[in-house]
């Protein structure tokens, strides 16, 4: 009598899902440990939504349906990507406005400190001087 | 000019300052919830029985149309939900509205001995979501959570984490008897 040895299941039924849903794992939030997604997950409600998901996914639901379902129970915040509205504009828009300002003060600074400069023109003596070390440089 | 230049820094850190305060005094694991203002998902449970192994009635949100109650999401392996268990006692003793409670991924024989050792059931009726199917449904992510649903079947309030003696003075009693006189 002897056990043989059996090739380990795959946990789900259906390996080519599963790779296509990993890629929308990693696009959500898990709601009990903020930091991390999904996919990463060991969370028992993690789990309960990965789930869902496969089941959704295995009835012919779309990406987009199966989104949508979960921002409508957990709102935006399941999304690492935050949808544009009005109280993501913010968010969004705001390192442009950022660094729109820092090129306009940059400007500013390099132009008024540029003003400041004077041209004076070298004496004889000096452009003299110049030349010769310019001279012993080319030698 | 220059002058505004010199007070741009000041700016700077004030802007900061009031966006970090901002942070200091937001909880992040309290969300919005999309539901508020929504009708409050169905679902048909088996209650939870008196004795483990007793057949039990099945529970729907619908049973409870034209009254405002609490719906309370709580288990036997939450810690938290034992300290809030007092509250829900006291808040049933009073008859302000009923309690009905989701027993979130539970098991009745766990729930039974707890709810004794508890020190009572202040619920009306549990429903039993053993899955977590109908916790998905209403958002649920941390146990305890609880919801204020209207005479329509509305959610109207939802609070995440446990109920305390404060929040129930302060925002659902007031809410509660709002509700009830709509």
């Amino acid at each position: 009598m002897g056990l043989a040895a059996q090739e380990a299941k795959p946990l789900v039924p259906d390996p080519a899902l599963e790779a296509q849903l990993q890629t929308l794992y990693q696009q959500l939030r898990c709601l009990v440990c903020q930091n991390q997604s999904l996919a990463e997950s060991n969370a028992p409600l993690a789990e309960d939504l990965r789930n869902e998901i496969r089941e959704m996914a295995a009835t012919g639901k779309t990406q987009t349906q199966i989104v949508e379902y979960l921002v409508a129970r957990y709102g935006d915040f399941v999304l690492y990507n935050p949808p544009v509205k009005a109280n993501t504009l913010l968010l969004w828009i705001g390192p442009f406005v950022l660094l729109l300002i820092a090129v306009l003060v940059g400007g500013w600074v390099l132009r008024s400190s540029k003003k400041n400069l004077q041209d004076t023109p070298l004496d004889k003596a000096e452009s003299e001087q110049l030349l010769q070390l310019l001279n012993k440089e080319m030698k | 000019m220059k002058r505004l230049l010199i007070l741009g820094p000041l700016l700077l850190f004030i802007l900061l300052a009031v966006f970090l305060a901002r942070g200091l005094y937001q909880d992040p694991s309290e969300l919005p919830s999309p539901l508020l203002g929504k009708t409050a998902p169905q679902f048909g449970l088996t209650e939870l029985p008196s004795q483990p192994g007793e057949t039990a009635a099945t529970f729907s949100p619908q049973a409870m149309l034209g009254q405002v109650w609490l719906f309370n999401v709580w288990a036997s392996w939450c810690a938290a939900c034992r300290e809030e268990h007092s509250i829900l006692l006291q808040l049933a003793d009073t008859h302000v509205l009923p309690i009905i409670g989701l027993d979130y991924k539970d098991t009745a024989a766990d729930a039974l001995p707890w709810l004794v050792h508890a020190g009572g059931n202040p619920y009306a009726h549990v429903a039993q979501d053993i899955t977590g199917r109908v916790g998905i449904d209403y958002g649920v992510y941390g146990v305890p959570e609880s919801y204020v649903i209207d005479k329509k079947g509305v959610i109207r309030y939802k609070q995440i984490g446990a109920l305390t003696a404060k929040n129930l003075q302060d925002t659902i009693l007031p809410l509660v008897k709002r509700l009830q006189s709509e």
